[in-house]
Order: C-alpha cells, then sequence, then structure tokens
C-alpha cells in the first residue's frame, strides 16, 4: 500500500529531475485548458451578459437550461465532438480527431455553459445595482453590455477560473476525443489515469499532486494580477 | 485590441495543435493490454528510425478499438480477438488479418484461495468451482478481448456468470488494469494476459492461481484498415507497419522485448 507521503515524495522528486515528458504532459495541459477557457470565455461572456440585461419571452427556460448545461457530463460531451469528428462523422474530412485541437474544442464545450451562467448571475446582479444610472446615461445595449463586462471583470476572473479548474480537471472528455496518445495528445488527468491502470498508485498519486500545484499556481497568478491591478485602481 | 490579441493567440495556439498532426504520422487503435506493457514503447521507436514513420497508439479494449477503425479513426487495428477481427475483414473493413503474436491468459487470485483453485490446470473446472462456492470473481463487462474470451471459458461450463452479476460476478465494465485494481480490492478472481500481469505495479498480495491450459492461448492479429471503405486511411505507411511487424526484424524485436527478465509475446507471425 503506497502512503501520501511516498506519493508526494515521488511528486517533488519528479519535478525536481526537469523529467522532459513530464513538462511536455504539464504544458500541454496547460495549452490545451487555458485554450478552451479563453475560447469559452469568448462565447460565455457574451451570451451570460445578454441573458442577464435581457427581458424577453422564455427568459426563465434559458436560465434554467445555462444552469442545467454546467453540469454536462464530460464523457457525453466527449462522445458527442468524438461523433462529429471521427473520419466517418459529418467534420471527419477536417482530420482534427486524436488532436490537441479536439481536446480544446471538447473541453470548450464543457465549460463555456459554466461561463455563461455564473457570468449571468454576476452581471444580472451588477445591472440591478446600476440599472438607474445607466437609465439616465441613455446607454445603448451594446454600451451596457460593455459597461458591465468592464466593472465586474475581477468577478469573471473568477468566473474564468471556475472553468479553467473544471477544464484541466476533466479526464472523461479528452480520452475519448484525443486518445492519450504519448507525445502527441497526453495531459495530466489522462496520463493519471493511465498509471492509475497499470496498477501504478503512487506514481498517479504524484502526478495528481503536481496537477494540483499547477492549478494553484495558475490561480495564484490570476490573484496577482487581480491585486496588482486594484492597488493602481486605488493610487 | 487585448481581446483581439487573445483571440490571435488563440486561433495560434489551435493552428499549432493541429499542425503537429500533419506530419507522416498513422493511428493505430490497439488494445490496453499491448499499450500498458510497454510493449509500443519499446517497438515503435525502432520501426520509426528505420522508416521515418510516426506512430500514434489509441489503447482501447478491443470492442472500442474495433468500433474506432470501422469509423476510419485508425490505419492499422492490432488486437486480439480473432472472431471479432475475420468479422472486421469479411465486411470490408480490413485488408487482410495476419497472426503477429501470443501470450495467455491466467486467473489471479489472493494468496488465501479462498475458492481452492491454486494450482489447476483445467480452467473450465476452476471457474466452475469459483462458481459453485461463490468467491468473488470481476470480469472487465467492456466487450473487449479478454471479455470475450472470459465469456467463451465461461459458455463451455455449466454456469451462467451474467445470472449472478451484481452478487459473486462483478463486471467492471473498465480496462484491465482497473478491473485488476478494484478485483484485488475486493478480494475477486480476475481473468487477465500474462503481460498485463507482469508489468502490472498494484499486485498485494495477488499471485497466479490458474495458468497452463490451451484454452487460455491469446493470439494478437495485425490488420491494416482497407482504403476503399477508409479513403483518407495512410494504407502505404499502415502497410509498412505490418509489414515490418511481421518481418524477421520485427518479429524479433517482439521476441526481445522483455520485463523484470520476462518474456511477454511470442511471435507467431507466417513466414513465407
Amino acid at each position: 500500500m503506497q502512503s501520501i507521503g511516498d506519493a508526494l515524495g515521488l511528486a517533488v522528486a519528479l519535478v525536481l529531475s526537469g523529467d522532459p515528458d513530464l513538462l511536455e504532459i504539464v504544458l500541454l495541459s496547460l495549452q490545451v485548458s487555458l485554450t478552451a477557457t479563453v475560447l469559452a470565455c469568448m462565447i460565455g461572456l457574451p451570451i451570460g451578459a445578454l441573458v442577464a440585461i435581457g427581458r424577453f419571452r422564455g427568459r426563465n427556460a434559458v436560465l434554467i437550461l445555462m444552469n442545467a448545461l454546467m453540469g454536462l457530463p464530460p464523457v457525453v460531451v466527449g462522445l458527442l465532438v468524438y461523433l462529429h469528428l471521427s473520419r466517418s462523422g459529418p467534420l471527419g474530412f477536417l482530420g482534427l480527431l486524436y488532436t490537441p485541437t479536439a481536446m480544446i474544442i471538447a473541453q470548450t464545450i464543457l465549460i463555456a455553459p459554466i461561463i455563461a451562467a455564473l457570468s449571468r448571475q454576476v452581471l444580472e446582479d451588477l445591472h440591478t445595482e446600476y440599472a438607474d444610472q445607466f437609465r439616465s446615461f441613455c446607454l445603448t445595449r451594446l454600451q451596457t453590455v460593455q459597461a458591465l463586462l468592464w466593472d465586474a471583470r475581477y468577478s469573471l476572473l473568477t468566473v474564468g477560473l471556475a472553468g479553467f479548474g473544471r477544464a484541466v480537471a476533466e479526464v472523461g472528455a479528452v480520452i475519448i476525443v484525443g486518445g492519450n496518445i504519448d507525445h502527441l495528445t497526453r495531459v495530466m488527468t489522462t496520463a493519471i489515469a493511465l498509471e492509475t491502470s497499470k496498477g501504478e498508485l503512487g506514481l498517479a498519486l504524484a502526478l495528481g499532486m503536481i496537477l494540483l500545484a499547477i492549478a494553484l499556481g495558475v490561480n495564484a497568478a490570476v490573484q496577482s494580477v487581480r491585486m496588482t491591478a486594484a492597488r493602481q485602481a486605488y493610487v | 485590441m487585448s481581446s483581439n490579441r487573445f483571440a490571435a493567440t488563440a486561433i495560434a495556439m489551435i493552428l499549432a495543435g493541429a499542425a503537429s498532426a500533419q506530419d507522416t504520422s498513422i493511428i493505430v487503435q490497439s488494445t490496453t493490454s499491448t499499450a500498458n506493457s510497454g510493449l509500443y514503447d519499446y517497438l515503435l521507436p525502432l520501426f520509426q528510425a528505420e522508416t521515418g514513420i510516426q506512430v500514434n497508439v489509441v489503447a482501447v479494449g478491443t470492442g472500442q478499438a474495433i468500433k474506432n477503425a470501422e469509423n476510419c479513426d485508425g490505419d492499422v487495428l492490432l488486437v486480439h480477438a480473432k472472431a471479432s477481427e475475420e468479422k472486421f475483414v469479411a465486411d470490408g473493413f480490413g485488408t487482410e488479418r495476419i497472426d503477429l503474436m501470443y501470450n495467455d491468459f491466467v486467473v489471479v487470485g489472493p494468496a488465501s484461495d479462498p475458492a481452492g483453485v491454486v494450482g489447476m490446470t483445467d480452467v473450465q473446472a476452476a471457474l466452475t468451482q469459483i462458481a459453485e462456492q461463490g468467491v468473488m470473481f470481476a470480469s472487465r463487462g467492456d466487450d473487449s478481448g479478454t471479455h470475450k474470451k472470459e465469456l467463451s471459458l465461461w459458455a463451455s461450463t455449466d454456469v451462467d456468470p451474467t445470472a449472478s452479476s451484481g452478487g459473486w460476478y462483478r463486471e467492471t465494465g473498465s480496462g484491465m488494469g482497473a478491473t485488476l485494481n478494484a478485483g484485488i480490492g475486493m478480494g475477486a478472481y480476475v481473468l487477465t494476459d500474462r503481460a498485463t500481469w507482469i508489468s502490472f505495479g498494484n499486485k498485494q498480495d495477488y499471485q497466479i492461481s490458474v495458468q497452463g491450459d490451451d484454452d487460455l492461448f491469446n493470439q494478437y492479429g495485425v490488420i491494416p484498415v482497407s482504403p476503399e471503405k477508409c479513403p483518407n486511411v495512410n494504407i502505404d505507411a499502415a502497410q509498412t507497419l505490418a509489414d515490418w511487424l511481421v518481418s524477421a526484424e520485427g518479429q524479433e524485436a517482439i521476441a526481445a522485448y522483455t520485463v523484470a527478465d520476462q518474456q511477454l509475446f511470442f511471435p507467431n507471425a507466417p513466414t513465407n
């Protein structure tokens, strides 16, 4: 039985050894999940903002749908993307299956609803607060959306981090559309699944700890950006 | 501005990702048993050094590997379920099926041997005894080559294990390693291929309980995917890989691969 202490030691040793394979896997994880987060924000933030300020028929149904889609199972997303990108699928001619691009597409679909639903809540609260002010300025809808997104930017960073956290931690979608191919589509989570299936539980746990450290690093980086910006705002 | 730069970076990253898959590379749809044993990590660099062809392995269960290849998502199929492979070729998805190598299946169980089957060489008798005593047995339950083999072994006994599914017969629906992890956690007997077992890292107190029956023979075959069904396949590279694997050189390389001083796969391609 491997203990958590052993795994922690192994994790530290792995990082210190500067193993090029590990570095490759870490970088691919970051590349895929950060790209997916940026794309999901580009899709999810405008949708969240429009729903936040809009008053239209069926709005409640849209809200319920957006919130429900936050619970999209990664395996289902993986399967849907696989069926479309498969050579026998409608987008098979693109030759994207088993590439990092396919993984980015799957993770973008997975987290765009999270970004949309959470940003909708944040922006709607802010909009309620500023509604009178916006009315007095006679802002257009586009200007309102821009003002809201700018004012809520720090809260929206947290929304982005929630999406990134979901993307970098999921294994169900990327293992189907990426195939966990060594030196091509292997990321942290699929490597952990592989080592677990090989019975190398200590190594799997060590990789898990490194993944956790990466998530910590990304969150710390965003936090420091936020604090620096906040300090400048008060000067 | 900044959002444009974000978009540009994102698009550049996507293009970089797509470009890295555009080199002369082929995809082999294969099984977890061959990939997890490290065989490909040993063989493929030798092949690539000689031919310059990059081989990417997708390791899933045999059932899923065949389905993926039928969807044209692979150039070569390398699995271990002869009847399904012959059907794959008969249906026109593969150009030909060639015997490549073999090893054998074993039944592993706890050292305490609760069903008293250690040392038996008649696998059907051993399985019957496990069933009669109601000792737990963990099945892959995932339509993999190993699962098909296990079902065929049960079929030649008087026991219908699926009637006890959820009782002493546990279908994990997972890969070989995951099933071994689960089986070892439950104290269940498990049918596994020998290569996976030798290279498996979480054996705990488990040992090989039953081995040596001719019915436990495990044959692997290699099939290039047919360009008639799948115009996208790189048939030249696929054929080059198949030819190399069954050549004297490829067969020697397979024989030379060992883990813990044990040979995992025994080449048996027909010589012409």
